[in-house]
């Protein structure tokens, strides 16, 4: 106890930055969750709209790939701001660990639907065609030949994406959706705390090694074959 | 049967069509073994494709089984396509599945769901391709012949009555080659199966082809049974096929024998005439040499032929063809 007072001097609550941490792994749970759900949908309707795909919509296309790269190409703190009256539409707050997933998901969907549709141009097209020379229909193919062959891809770039939210979720602490980014502002920078600034990063660090590790060890076993 | 009625296919590329088949007409009989030939390019890969219409025709007409197929609606033509396997150059199996589940997808895709059902299916195809113990390995496991069995036995899986095969020998080594070859005319003997395959290998068409068509630049130049498009090649394209598929001093080597007195004949036989001894009772009957030059003894699918080339001398030339003719072998006169 002497010694963590030594080195932390000004956090005098260890149980806030535990909770702090729990928020932060809500909001990356949660909004991961949602962008998984919106963002794999969003980027096989790309691979398949695309090019001279399974079903080439060129402008329903350009129409869903402009609205990605908008909303890729807005910085996240500024979305977040621009997003506020919609999220208090959507889950009647703008503050907090609610208030925080809505904006996450609008930054974190469009860059994960893009991983996918990279990962989806990565199977083969040999194997495309067998499947519809065996008469499967593109519902098919997607669910049983696209997603299956390219699942290492898509939990490569569920990695990133994940990495990515981390990073997210801090830079949300500044405009009160709470978590370790809070703290760290906070204490760390507003009142020049910087053992609290030490501990967070130290915290976050640690966090995205274990989300890298994870996503690389299921990568590894489902590329074996 | 499989009826093509003045199809013709062309590609939009750059805003103006180039062809890549010119209308062209042509029938492929129930259970025999069909084969394409033709140098990379020339259509072969396209024709192939307009039977299960994986590339649709510009024009024309397709029929398969009486089914004209460029106006079935979409559920309509998957249904029909299940009655067509196909197997490729490169297999295109399912890397994330095992042998097994790479062989029951199509019969899943086909609505079938009781797993006993599934399971004996898979395990009589893979008995028949030989790969009976390979059922829970993975695609990266397998030689490439094995992988190319893997590709029969889900082709099959539904029991179609046509099989395409796209270059399915071109990524494997001869003796592989070989015993795949022999797999699929067992599998047209047994099953009564058309075959329609494409080539860029005379050695394939000869093997294992009843019927042949010899694709050049997007048209069909010569057709027919493959001894008489074997041993009588008309066309340029055909009869470099054919040399390629020769020893090479054969090959267009009858310049070396201007200095050989007589006339230049080419002897062809085919099936029992092979085994008769007909050359040596001619020669005595009529008092004719023979000089033989060059000559192989060899099989087109089951059919064995020979093919000699000499020089005839003696008063009785003539007599001497006519009774030759008379006993079945087909006489060339090769220009000095």
């Amino acid at each position: 106890m002497n010694l963590l007072q030594r080195l932390f001097p000004h956090i005098d609550d260890w149980a806030e930055i535990g909770r702090a941490s729990i928020d932060t792994l809500l909001m990356l749970g949660g909004s991961l969750a949602l962008t998984l759900v919106i963002g794999l949908p969003l980027g096989v309707l790309l691979f398949l709209t695309g090019g001279d795909q399974l079903r080439p919509m060129p402008r329903l296309y350009a129409v869903t790939s402009l609205l990605v790269n908008i909303l890729r190409s807005v910085p996240f703190i500024i979305l977040m701001i621009v997003l506020m009256p919609l999220t208090y539409v959507l889950v009647g707050t703008k503050l907090g660990i609610r208030g925080a997933i809505p904006p996450l998901v609008t930054g974190a969907a469009p860059f994960f639907a893009r991983l996918v549709e990279t990962a989806l141009r990565e199977v083969q097209h040999g194997v495309i065609e067998a499947s519809q020379a065996m008469g499967a229909s593109v519902w098919q193919i997607v669910r049983h030949v696209l997603l299956p062959e390219a699942r290492a891809g898509i939990v490569a770039g569920t990695t990133v994406t994940a990495i990515a939210l981390v990073g997210y979720t801090a830079m949300g602490g500044a405009i009160g959706s709470g978590g370790l980014g809070d703290l760290a502002y906070r204490y760390g920078y507003l009142s020049y705390q910087s053992d609290y600034m030490v501990v967070t990063v130290v915290l976050l660090v640690v966090l995205v090694q274990l989300l890298q590790m994870i996503g690389d060890r299921i990568v590894t076993r489902m590329s074996r074959h | 049967m499989i009826r093509f009625v003045d199809v013709h296919k062309s590609y939009r590329a750059g805003g103006r069509d180039v062809p890549a088949l010119k209308p062209f007409s042509l029938d492929i009989a129930d259970g025999e073994v069909f084969g394409i030939i033709g140098l990379s390019g020339a259509g072969k890969s396209t024709l192939l494709r307009l039977i299960n219409l994986l590339e649709r025709p510009s024009g024309g007409r397709i029929e398969v089984d009486g089914v004209e197929m460029t106006t079935l609606t979409e559920p309509a033509l998957r249904a029909q396509r299940r009655r067509i396997g196909m197997i490729f150059q490169h297999f295109n199996l399912l890397a994330s599945q095992t042998v097994a589940d790479n062989v029951a997808f199509p019969i899943r895709l086909a609505g079938e769901r009781r797993a006993d059902v599934i399971r004996r299916r898979v395990d009589e195809l893979l008995a028949r391709v030989g790969l009976a113990e390979h059922a829970d390995k993975y695609p990266s496991q397998l030689s490439g012949g094995q992988k190319q069995r893997v590709g029969i036995a889900r082709a099959l899986a539904n029991r179609p009555s046509i099989l395409l095969c796209d270059e399915a020998t071109s990524a494997l080594d001869p003796q592989t080659t070989a015993s795949v070859l022999s797999l699929l005319a067992g599998i047209n003997r047994e099953l009564k199966l058309t075959i329609v395959l494409i080539t860029h290998e005379m050695d394939v068409v000869r093997r294992v082809c009843d019927r042949v068509a010899v694709l050049d630049a997007g048209t069909i130049v010569e057709h027919g049974s493959v001894a008489d498009v074997f041993l009588h090649p008309r066309h340029a394209t055909t009869k470099r096929f054919v040399n390629e598929a020769l020893p090479e001093e054969e090959a267009g080597a009858h310049m070396a024998y201007a200095q050989v007195p007589g006339r230049l004949l080419r002897l062809s036989f085919r099936g029992d005439t092979t085994m008769t001894p007909a050359l040596g009772r001619v020669a005595r009957d009529t008092g004719v040499d023979f000089n033989i030059l060059a000559g192989r003894i060899d099989r087109i699918k089951d059919l064995p032929y020979g093919q000699l080339t000499l020089a005839a001398q003696g008063e009785h030339v003539d007599a001497a063809l006519a009774a030759l003719r008379q006993a079945g072998i087909e006489i060339e006169e090769l220009p000095r």
